[in-house]
């Protein structure tokens, strides 16, 4: 009983204790995997050392972790931020008047003048700032191996889009797998985005994506991006149906495959195999000095509530999350780019480096599908890519279906 | 009167003990129809709206070349795999039924897959199936080596797949429940047979079967809602892939409830699926009531 006693009083301390430290702050993300707890626990630990206290609620999978935060939102039980993309998703919670803006801290620390346009037209609706972004991915990266691309006799880096077919062509010769690729929707998306931004240039993939022009969508360019994508399917191997990223990435880092078309992400799985970029496996951005930089990224937001405590708690979030310094070191975990580009960049590796450079140039920058289109969009657009990839439909079908899709 | 009040009292109690299954009915069940049925007729995306739409969301529903192979894919899969597991079921019941040895562990061995969750043994089906490290390697290493068997990247024969493991799930419990029909049918119509001379399998097929009407009937309909529901097994085995040849309407009705925020062409997915069951089931327990008045009135 005593003891019983004692364990309680000593709870209960330490409810104070923790009560006193400083604003609680609730946090719900799906960053669950290694690399990517490693990233989050950047942020916790900031976040603590700015004297508050970091309730961790990590939820697997995005969709799975959006619709807990949303449910909670319309249930009255809010967490303090929640994670979204760089998109449209919270859209629809800030036009219900469910998100507290950050506008003091966007304000205080110059958020319009550091973070690059695609992302500040996505956090700041009507002139509110409604959401943290704290990083920039590009999932577009054409990553290949040294050593299969040396079997197969290629001595070049591919410079252009032919460059890169003639690449391709001789890895199949020499019996390699030519384009390591997992056959699920969202990586199909992500070659066609590359390919829209590669064969069809920044002007075709703001005018297909951000405008949905009718012409465009319907004009030989945009036909020429499609075919050049379907081109891409003749070299993937009948194993791909299916498979995961990673283990694409896996058949790049022992050898079998040659290219593989990826999210920044995949460096995380050659660090893991103790492959060096530059040495074991090689990056490229876009062909051209010209290729558009397409950036998709996390951001936090930041539920309604009137407690006091816990909007002290959301601005200080905001403010830790986009320092200089913090960004860097959550970076270097996660594999992305900071979303500024006022950092120290030494300590990126070189593909970072490379990718931040370009990023520098505003007219490179653009975003992907999920910054244009709302999530129903982007589904339907999805599931045409993806039947289109696998399937033989005429071009032209292709073009009228998402014609249709993007009309909505 | 004092007997009316006691039957009126006894009545009350069975109302009361009822009415908690009523009000779940009449809440949880139909409730959520009706408001689902309200949902599908608006533009409601992340939550809902109250601006009406008419049929638009249906409109767009089958102008949708996704849902609609999901509703073929799904037709495809149900015949097939009502079909096999009843009779594949009535097979397994019968064999056991000859008072094999080892009868328990047997009956155990049949209907342990549908005690296991599908998310973990569709995973197990996956990599069996899958070309580079399954049934196909394992044989090709064996010896065989133009051995191919890869349905489960072939846009035609993927749903066939998800037809084998989920049968390979499902009969074992239609086994079990036909098996408890057989138990139950009287030992003397046996010996009657016997008597007469009439072959083993003429009496199953005309006498026992349509005796174990009412269980084939229950058979059904549980089969038939394991169909209507197809979704973990697809989930896990192939995502609806490769492509979108193995969607189907349970998918396509989650996928745009969450990620794709448009709750009001989900609520019109599943409303449609509704009226396909009610369809397809009223017309069944119709003659099924009718059948049982007859009997009664003898």
């Amino acid at each position: 009983m005593k003891l019983k006693l004692l364990t309680l009083a000593l709870f209960m301390g330490l409810g104070a204790l923790a009560h006193a430290a400083g604003p609680k702050a609730e946090v719900i993300h799906w960053w669950t995997s290694g690399g990517e707890s490693a990233a989050v626990k950047q942020f916790s630990q900031a976040y603590t050392t700015a004297g508050g206290v970091w309730v961790d609620t990590a939820i697997a999978l995005g969709e799975q972790a959006r619709s807990v935060a949303i449910n909670r939102i319309i249930g009255g039980n809010p967490p303090t931020a929640a994670q979204f993309n760089t998109s449209k998703q919270f859209l629809d919670i800030v036009e219900q008047g469910m998100l507290n803006n950050v506008d003091e801290i966007a304000l205080r620390d110059g958020w319009d003048k550091f973070l690059p346009e695609t992302v500040l037209n996505v956090v700041r609706v009507k002139g509110h700032f409604y959401a943290a972004p704290v990083n920039i991915h590009m999932p577009t990266w054409i990553w290949y191996s040294k050593s299969a691309f040396k079997k197969a006799g290629i001595t070049a880096e591919p410079k252009s889009m032919d460059e890169m077919f003639a690449a391709l062509d001789k890895l199949k010769a020499a019996g390699l797998i030519p384009l390591a690729h997992g056959g699920q929707p969202w990586q199909e998306n992500i070659v066609f985005t590359a390919m829209l931004a590669n064969v069809g240039g920044t002007e075709l993939y703001l005018k297909v994506m951000r405008d949905r022009d009718p012409a465009a969508i319907q004009g030989d360019a945009f036909r020429k991006v499609l075919t050049s994508y379907k081109r891409l399917q003749s070299y993937v191997d009948k194993g791909a149906p299916g498979r995961n990223w990673n283990d694409a990435t896996a058949l790049l880092i022992t050898g079998k495959a040659g290219m593989q078309i990826m999210g920044d992400w995949a460096k995380g799985e050659f660090a893991l195999a103790n492959q060096a970029p530059g040495k074991d496996y090689g990056c490229i951005a876009g062909f051209g000095a010209r290729s558009p930089y397409v950036i998709q990224g996390d951001v936090f937001v930041f539920p309604k509530t009137s407690d006091a405590e816990a909007i002290k708690a959301q601005k200080l979030l905001a403010s830790v999350m986009l320092s200089p310094a913090v960004q860097v070191e959550f970076s270097n975990k996660k594999g992305s780019i900071p979303v500024r580009t006022d950092v120290d960049s030494s300590r990126l590796d070189i593909c970072a480096q490379q990718g931040l450079t370009i990023m520098k140039d505003k007219s490179r920058q653009l975003g992907n599908g999920e910054v244009y289109l709302n999530p129903d969009q982007n589904g339907s657009l999805s599931d045409i890519l993806t039947a289109y990839w696998n399937k033989n439909v005429p071009v032209e079908k292709v073009q009228k279906d998402i014609l249709a899709a993007l009309k909505r | 009167m004092k007997a009316r009040l006691l039957h009126l009292s006894r009545q009350l109690v069975s109302w009361s003990a009822l009415l908690p299954m009523a009000l779940t009915v009449l809440v949880a069940y139909l409730g959520t129809v009706l408001w689902s049925l309200k949902v599908s007729l608006t533009n409601s995306r992340t939550f809902p709206s109250d601006e009406y739409v008419g049929l638009a969301q249906y409109e767009r529903l089958f102008n949708n070349d996704r849902w609609l192979l999901s509703l073929e894919n799904l037709a495809l899969y149900g015949v097939l795999f009502i079909a096999i597991c009843m009779l594949l079921g009535f097979l397994l019941a019968v064999f056991i039924d000859q008072k094999v040895m080892a009868e328990g562990a047997l009956r155990t061995v049949f209907l342990y897959p549908y005690a296991m969750s599908f998310v973990a043994t569709g995973l197990v089906w996956q990599w069996m199936l899958n070309p580079g490290n399954g049934i196909q390697q394992a044989l090709r290493q064996l010896g065989w080596q133009d051995f191919t068997f890869d349905w489960i990247i072939d846009q035609d024969m993927v749903m066939y797949t998800i037809v084998i493991a989920t049968v390979w799930q499902a009969s074992g419990l239609v086994m079990a429940m036909l098996l408890a029909g057989l138990r139950g049918i009287d030992e003397e119509i046996w010996k009657a047979a016997r008597i007469d001379g009439i072959p083993t399998w003429r009496v199953y097929v005309s006498i026992v079967l349509p005796m174990l009407a009412p269980s084939v009937a229950t058979v059904f309909v549980l089969l038939f809602t394991a169909v209507i529901k197809l979704f973990d097994s697809v989930v896990s085995m192939t995502q609806g892939g490769p492509g979108t040849a193995s969607e189907v309407p349970a998918k396509f009705i989650m996928d745009h409830l969450f990620g794709r925020a448009n709750i009001a062409l989900a609520s019109a997915g599943s409303m449609v699926l509704l009226l396909t069951v009610l369809a397809l089931v009223a017309p069944f327990l119709y003659a099924r009531s009718r059948a049982r008045r007859r009997e009664e009135r003898g």
